[in-house]
């Protein structure tokens, strides 16, 4: 069987022939070339459009201008504009020429947008504030373009109700917890579907794999299908500027994560959103669609998370692990707020299987995949380290769990009897 | 194949000081676009320094046979970013032999209105906001939709990411630098509610240049999609029903309205519009009607209606323009295929010239 890497007709992805050799910016990335074979155009279910070869073999000039360097000609710069939408996982996006290379997001001038055609505005008053918050440099465009990740406002200057990464600026902000220094890493799984059929890349259509064992970590072209995605997507990241630290294939065929991380504060939001936006363009070229759905296949499949690991100054100096200890103490005792702060649709997934805690029960263990939190054994040897709550879904906003993570455990605090029950209950000498 | 691309991509400047320059003019319809090349025999800095040429305006609805020839008057000068090197496009309009503006050429009368002291001295800027269309090849059903069926309802499409939400994005990002190496001030793009249809924006620009550069964005934008086997269309409404159609929302400013007191002179501006909308009407692009329906962020061909932030207006102020007492506003009538000379010559006309 033919090595899938993304849906019908086969495709390769292949680097242009003349790829600029400026040393300071290396482009990494290229745009992606669908070469379609002469006879599948009454094959084409969605036609989509990419750099093609067209019949009658003249040469492909779009892609020439795709990779066109304006530095020689001009210092202007195209900075794509991205923005969280009103379904609050669907992201946005529209570019603009800026007059010479940036350094820093306060150089950039707020922008709008129709709130009206994202669900965030009524027709009638339907300017959204783009207000710019991190700049990453454009893997697609090259040069001294960049992409920047925004937050939204209303005009008289109030973060619209999808705008979460205000309240989490807020709570980073905050000087107990500036003070701790708080990690994140983030482990952002995802599944690649085929187009129009919205069945994962690789399986039979109308049919099912064999059974989970073989996928995890996998090679071969029967149990790993879209690694140029994950690829491509990796070096992407690393050249824009994300704080990427590794990818891997996932137990359920068609399921890939990558982690992001350690970052601090609210640059783990930013990073995760960023990377998203990232992997979404790419699948976008290599026509696969993106669900970060955290149960895309019901039944004896795995579903997708985003574990986040979490540390302090305190939990990464010498008797760390009682620091750590109490705030899974704290965390405890506030699962509720977590849980529904951890991703629509968590419930399908977090059933107790498939390497999840039920969605019901907190509990935690030392290198317990089955619990809502883990502690390495590391950690534990050394007596200092970090945590991972494996409880947020794939499609959980990082804004939010990782600025909740923060205010759980070093801004709130539980009543002494409940904390007392609470240590009783997990067996924490605190 | 590799010998072909070799010969599109020779660099000439190694070789001779000759240039190519593509003459481009606007054909019969009022829409269609036309072109052909000449050799020069060194770089150009100014349209003074080119040639008048001439073409068979009855292969294009613009002469009669046994009188066929119309005179090209070269207007702008852009680089190529085809040929690249010293090679050039340039806008051209259309004469007849004794001198006269053939019928089809808006441009003239634009210049003149242009050249008005009085519109000379209140430096009007235009940002023109060009919504257009993706086709597939010989079926005409647009980019990314299923033959013979529908996509999902509007809604996940604007500013879309992804391959189920976005069609035709390397034609969007390779007009982008194409244009700004080209020397046309396109100041960003999006994608559009409707999937498979996009936008881009030229401007700010000062009189005249704004509708040259739009013609010639647009020109730029048809090689591109004939090279990406694609249609492009400029028709307002492509698809009838719960779909948008397309506009080229027209963004206008004065000197006066920029500077402190603007809101009031932009005030003023508005209503003298109102007492010309069935003028501007009958010339911002043809089937018009099937778009301006008050539905999908626009207002009723037949009303007249200006208000802040609201896009199911005739005319729309933004939010900072109101806070600031000064800025700019919005003319959402114009259609996609409207003729830029005529819209933005019409707009300082009856802003600055014309008195009620």
């Amino acid at each position: 069987m033919a090595q899938i890497l993304a849906a019908s007709p086969t495709c390769q992805m292949r680097v242009p022939k003349h790829s600029s050799s400026s040393v300071i910016t290396n482009k990494l990335w290229s745009s992606v070339v669908l070469k379609q074979k002469k006879q599948s155009s009454n094959k084409l279910r969605g036609f989509r459009v990419f750099a093609l070869q067209s019949d009658n073999s003249t040469v492909n000039r779009v892609e020439t201008l795709l990779n066109l360097d304006t530095k020689p000609y001009s210092d202007r710069i195209i900075a794509e504009y991205i923005w969280i939408g009103g379904s609050g996982i669907d992201l946005r996006s529209k570019s603009r020429t800026i007059e010479k290379p940036v350094e820093d997001p306060s150089e950039l001038p707020k922008w709008n947008y129709d709130g009206s055609s994202t669900g965030q505005a009524p027709g009638e008053d339907s300017e959204v504030i783009l207000y710019p918050q991190a700049i990453f440099r454009d893997p697609f465009r090259g040069g001294n373009n960049i992409l920047v990740i925004c937050d939204t406002w209303t005009p008289a200057g109030e973060p619209i109700p999808t705008n979460k990464r205000a309240r989490a600026a807020e709570i980073f902000s905050n000087k107990k917890v500036t003070g701790e220094v708080p990690w994140f890493g983030i482990e952002q799984e995802y599944t690649l579907l085929q187009q129009n059929v919205k069945w994962p890349l690789g399986w039979p259509v109308g049919a099912f794999p064999g059974p989970q064992g073989p996928y995890y970590c996998g090679v071969g072209a029967d149990k790993i299908w879209g690694r140029d995605i994950s690829d491509a997507h990796y070096k992407a990241c690393l050249y824009a500027g994300i704080n990427i630290s590794g990818t891997n294939g996932e137990v359920m065929p068609g399921q890939w994560e990558f982690q992001v991380g350690p970052s601090v504060g609210i640059d783990a939001g930013d990073h995760v959103w960023c990377a998203r936006y990232l992997l979404e363009r790419i699948t976008e070229q290599a026509g696969v669609v993106l669900t970060l759905d955290p149960k895309p296949i019901e039944g004896d499949w795995n579903g997708a998370g985003c574990h986040t690991n979490y540390s302090t100054k305190s939990m990464r100096e010498e008797g760390g692990f009682e620091v750590i200890k109490k705030a899974i103490l704290n965390l405890s005792l506030r699962h509720k707020e977590h849980i529904s702060a951890y991703g629509e649709g968590n419930e399908r997934r977090l059933t107790g299987k498939h390497e999840t805690a039920s969605i019901d029960q907190f509990s935690w263990g030392v290198a317990n995949r089955g619990c809502s939190i883990r502690v390495g054994r590391d950690t534990e040897a050394k007596g200092k380290g970090y945590l991972e709550d494996r409880r947020p879904a794939s499609n959980m906003d990082p804004y939010i769990v990782t600025s909740l993570l923060a205010e759980t455990t070093l801004l709130w605090e539980p009543t002494l009897e409940a904390e007392a029950l609470a240590a009783q209950k997990l067996s924490l000498n605190v | 194949m590799s010998a072909l691309a070799d010969l599109i991509n020779l660099d000439l400047s190694d070789s001779t000081d000759q240039i190519i320059a593509e003459y481009i003019w606007i054909g019969g319809s009022g829409l269609d676009m036309r072109s052909k090349a000449r050799t020069l025999s060194g770089p150009v800095k100014d349209p003074s320094e080119l040639p008048k040429w001439n073409y068979d305006g009855s292969s294009t609805g613009q002469a009669p046979g046994d009188d066929s020839e119309v005179i090209l008057y070269p207007q702008a000068i852009f680089k190529d970013p085809f040929r690249r090197g010293n090679n050039i496009l340039v806008m051209c309009d259309a004469y007849t032999p004794a001198g006269e503006p053939i019928p089809t050429n808006k441009r003239h009368a634009a210049a003149k209105i242009f050249s008005d002291p009085n519109v000379v001295a209140e430096v009007t800027w235009y940002g023109i906001e060009q919504e257009y269309t993706l086709l597939q090849k010989d079926i005409k059903w647009p980019v990314g939709w299923p033959v013979g069926g529908f996509p999902g309802p509007q809604g996940p499409y604007y500013c879309g990411v992804g391959a189920d939400k976005a069609f035709g994005r390397d034609i969007v990002d390779s007009h982008y630098k194409a244009c700004l190496y080209a020397g046309i001030n396109v100041s960003g793009t999006n994608g559009e509610v409707m999937p498979g249809q996009w936008e881009f924006q030229v401007g700010p620009t000062v009189g005249i240049a704004a509708a040259d550069q739009v013609w010639v964005a647009r020109y730029i934008l048809e090689r591109i999609t004939e090279l990406a086997g694609v249609v492009l269309s400029l028709d307002p409404k492509p698809i009838p029903g719960d779909w948008n159609g397309a506009g080229a929302h027209t963004n206008y400013s004065t000197k006066s309205m920029r500077e402190d007191g603007g809101y009031e002179v932009i005030k003023k501006a508005i209503e003298k519009l109102g007492l010309r909308h069935k003028e501007h009407i009958a010339a911002y692009g043809e089937g018009n009607e099937r778009r301006l329906t008050g539905k999908h962020e626009t207002a009723d061909i037949n009303t007249f209606l200006w208000g802040v932030a609201n896009r199911g207006a005739s005319i729309r102020v933004g939010r900072d323009t109101e806070k600031d007492g000064k800025g700019y506003f919005e003319d959402r009538r114009p259609a996609s295929n409207m003729d830029p000379y005529t819209v933005t010559s019409m707009i300082a006309e009856s802003t600055i010239l014309w008195k009620p």
